[in-house]
């Protein structure tokens, strides 16, 4: 049973530095701003999540799985809101995908104030 | 396999900083703080079970809540160039530019 738990959390925890990685390079080589916001989502997510849950199967039933429950739930729900809120902040201040040609881009504003 | 993790870690926070520092945009740079601050954390976690102190839970803990809030502060700062406005405050300013 220890064998089974070991070789488990050993291969999410290489699963989760794999997808790290991954991500990180997306981060360094996609072309601009908005395709680099789905790289860092592959760290920030499943990355992040398959690392944890890996020590959680290393240190069982104890305090520190509270901890690390608490961890993984916080980064669930603090990176997307955190990328959302990096991507709104973009757009409304005018940055433009590169790769779309001006034509498809939405020319409505989308500030919230000018509503009024 | 907490070794190689580690250098997964630390290999992706160099790469990240690199992004943070070739920009080209703000935006770019506060993803890749963002990142970085994510990767802090993980990394935190995993030298704890590296080091068998995983008291250094508590470390990573605190830096996640630190994290969102820093991103959050700095993108406030940056969209309003002030960080104590209320929300109508907030609101007129928008109006205005």
């Amino acid at each position: 049973m220890e064998m089974i738990l070991y070789i488990a959390s050993g291969a999410l925890l290489a699963a989760g530095s794999f997808l790290v990685l991954v991500g990180t390079i997306g981060m360094l080589r996609l072309p601009d701003f908005f395709t680099r916001l789905h790289a860092a989502g592959i760290t920030d997510t499943l990355g992040a999540e398959l690392l944890l849950i890996g020590m959680m199967l290393q240190a069982g039933f104890s305090l520190i799985t509270v901890k690390l429950i608490l961890i993984s739930l916080f980064i669930f729900f603090t990176s997307p809101t955190a990328t959302h809120a990096v991507a709104n902040a973009a757009r409304t201040m005018g940055l433009k995908p590169a790769l779309v040609p001006d034509e498809d881009i939405e020319t409505t504003s989308v500030r919230r104030g000018s509503a009024k | 396999m907490f070794i190689g993790a580690t250098a997964a870690l630390l290999v992706a926070m160099a790469l990240t900083l690199i992004r943070a520092f070739a920009g080209p945009t703000l935006f770019d740079r506060v993803l890749a703080a963002n990142s970085f601050g994510t990767k802090t954390v993980l990394l935190i976690g995993v030298l704890g079970f590296l080091t068998d102190r995983p008291e250094f839970l508590d470390i990573a803990l605190l830096y996640a809540l630190v994290n969102f809030i820093g991103t959050i502060a700095v993108l406030k700062f940056f969209r309003y160039r002030n960080l104590g406005l209320s929300n109508t405050e907030a609101a007129d300013r928008e109006e205005i530019d």
